[in-house]
């Protein structure tokens, strides 16, 4: 009999538990603003998160940051959010296209470096130096915007690279520099500078070829409109601007 | 020796029952008998299965098969074929069905005289050897893919030393995904064996002992065949995990088509823009493990413990 109840107990216990992971999904209602954001602008939105909790006592912002190619796909199959900003128009096209948001403006522009180790193993200092076999390159996988964004500038500059991988979002490739296993990466200006001096930036002409637009949008079906209003509002107003200039965003 | 197997006490596996005496007579001879009967005994309780077990089995069987119910009926059955004619797809099957079969060659060289370490060897700190052996278990695999970097890198403690003694480097090599695919998966094989040996009747090995075979002999000759039927499981479970290795893989060797592009890695990628080739590829990769595991329980596991 004892070993009976205490099955019991242990069903009733994993029924709370699966209750409160869905209660937590509920939860994000008033006051909370879901945001869905692309890596590379985990530091600049987290400072402006703040300041926006700052402004609003009561309110609190999420995010979730990962690939805008990767995050458009869980809105695409529902995941509830208010806001997305994506790193590249085309990953922003699935969710307006999927018909989740009205027009997105654009909010600020990104432009790649070449990211190498402090102590430049390989001896890079220009794009065509990653053409090198004996260079180990990392790029962004094709798909997500550092990636195709890389494929631009390499296709501008007439540069055939092969890399010896294709991560899955910026971080993933930057961490790759950061650690020395590959002597070379073609990331975001924005992440040499939140790697905070690990890696060392070059720039190269062809990047211009390349700029990333990176646009945000309310999704229509937010659950809290208004509170994911305020926060784009935040995003463009003249603070928001210096936030993301300050992270390495070309602002307008 | 003499001492050991003809008293009941010192014995793990002794006899419980009522049959010491005679099983004391002969040790070891009766025990598979004895086995055997316990097993048919078990079978044979009749009566209704108890509702408190029923149904959370019943529930458990559902949680686990629903997801896949998804993916079959999601899948994009008509460009199926097309799909999965392309290239890439056959080029990660293959790189993934080469990968998870060497990590497991790799787990069993390494892992089944390390299970037979920790059941039978005597020697400080062999708790916390079993303990550090679950270390992979516990570990997010991307973390684990961190670690290897971190020891196998081209800075790593021993990746330095790789690569200026031999100018071997492992990160985003083939080999590579066979490493991080072997530090996954090997604690399923050496639980396994461990689990198996620690089952399996010692007096075999002593008797095997007294009749002048060496340690190695009695393990090759006698341990090693008593305790397949938990090798093979063992290395059934190994393979699996290997397969689906996803985390330490793309952490430590990377991404890359043709060389370290695992099926669970294009699967990944797939999703970022195409979640209909994702499903197409999973099911690939379900298909085969599924086709692949079924026939090997049959022959092997099945008929071991069957």
């Amino acid at each position: 009999m004892p070993a009976k109840r205490s099955i019991v107990v242990m069903l009733l216990g994993a029924l709370t538990l699966l209750a409160g992971g869905c209660g937590s999904g509920a939860e994000a209602g008033k006051g909370t603003v879901t945001v869905f954001a692309a890596a590379s602008l985990t530091g600049a939105f987290t400072e402006l998160g703040q300041a926006y909790e700052r402004a609003r006592p009561g309110t609190r912002v999420r995010f979730n940051f990962g690939s805008s190619a990767t995050l458009a796909q869980q809105l695409v199959q529902g995941a509830p959010a208010d806001v997305f900003a994506a790193a590249s128009p085309a990953t922003m096209k699935t969710v307006t296209d999927a018909g989740l948001a009205g027009p997105a403006a654009v909010f600020a522009r990104n432009k790649l470096r070449i990211a190498v180790p402090k102590d430049n193993p390989a001896g890079v200092d220009s794009l065509a130096d990653l053409a090198d076999p004996k260079v180990k390159v990392a790029l962004c996988a094709e798909q997500v915007p550092c990636g195709a964004a890389a494929v631009k500038a390499l296709a501008a500059a007439g540069l055939k690279v092969k890399p010896v991988t294709l991560e899955q979002d910026v971080k993933a490739t930057l961490a790759k520099v950061e650690l020395g296993e590959v002597d070379a990466a073609l990331v975001y200006q924005t992440d040499v500078l939140a790697s905070g001096g690990k890696v060392a930036g070059l720039s190269f002409p062809e990047a211009d070829q390349a700029v990333n637009d990176y646009p945000i949008v309310v999704l229509t079906r937010a659950p809290d409109a208004e509170g994911a209003r305020g926060f784009v509002e935040l995003v463009r107003s003249a603070q928001g601007q210096a936030v993301l200039a300050k992270a390495g965003f070309q602002t307008s | 020796m003499t001492g050991r197997g003809d008293g009941p006490e010192g014995e793990p596996q002794g006899p419980a029952e009522g049959e010491p005496a005679r099983a004391a007579h002969v040790p070891g001879e009766r025990e598979p008998n004895r086995a055997v009967r316990v097993s048919g005994r078990s079978v044979k309780v009749s009566g209704r299965a108890p509702w408190v077990l029923v149904v959370p089995a019943v529930a458990g069987l559902v949680f686990l098969v629903l997801p896949l119910v998804g993916l079959v009926v999601r899948a994009p059955w008509s460009t199926l074929p097309s799909r999965l004619a392309e290239p890439h797809v056959l080029e990660a099957l293959r790189l993934s069905l080469v990968t998870a079969t060497a990590a497991t060659v790799i787990c069993l060289l390494l892992g089944v005289p390390l299970a037979w370490l920790l059941a039978r060897a005597e020697f400080p700190g062999r708790r916390i050897a079993r303990a550090l052996v679950t270390v992979p278990l516990v570990l997010p695999p991307v973390v684990g893919g961190v670690a290897l970097l971190l020891v196998l890198g081209r800075r790593g403690l021993v990746g330095q030393w790789l690569e200026s003694t031999f100018g071997v480097s492992l990160p985003f090599t083939t080999a590579g995904v066979i490493v991080a695919e072997a530090f996954v998966a090997m604690p399923f094989l050496v639980i396994s064996v461990e689990g198996a040996l620690r089952a399996a009747d010692r007096r075999y090995e002593e008797a095997a002992a007294t009749l002048g075979a060496s340690r190695w002999t009695a393990f090759r000759r006698v341990t090693l065949p008593l305790v397949m039927p938990g090798v093979l499981a063992g290395a059934v479970l190994c393979w699996a995990r290997a397969l689906g290795e996803f985390g330490a893989t793309i952490t430590f060797a990377g991404n890359f088509p043709g060389t370290t592009r695992t099926m669970p890695l294009a699967v990944y990628l797939a999703l970022e823009t195409e979640p209909e080739a994702a499903i197409v590829l999973s099911l690939v990769l379900l298909a085969v493990s599924v086709l692949i595991l079924a026939s090997l329980r049959d022959r092997w596991t099945g008929a071991a413990t069957g």
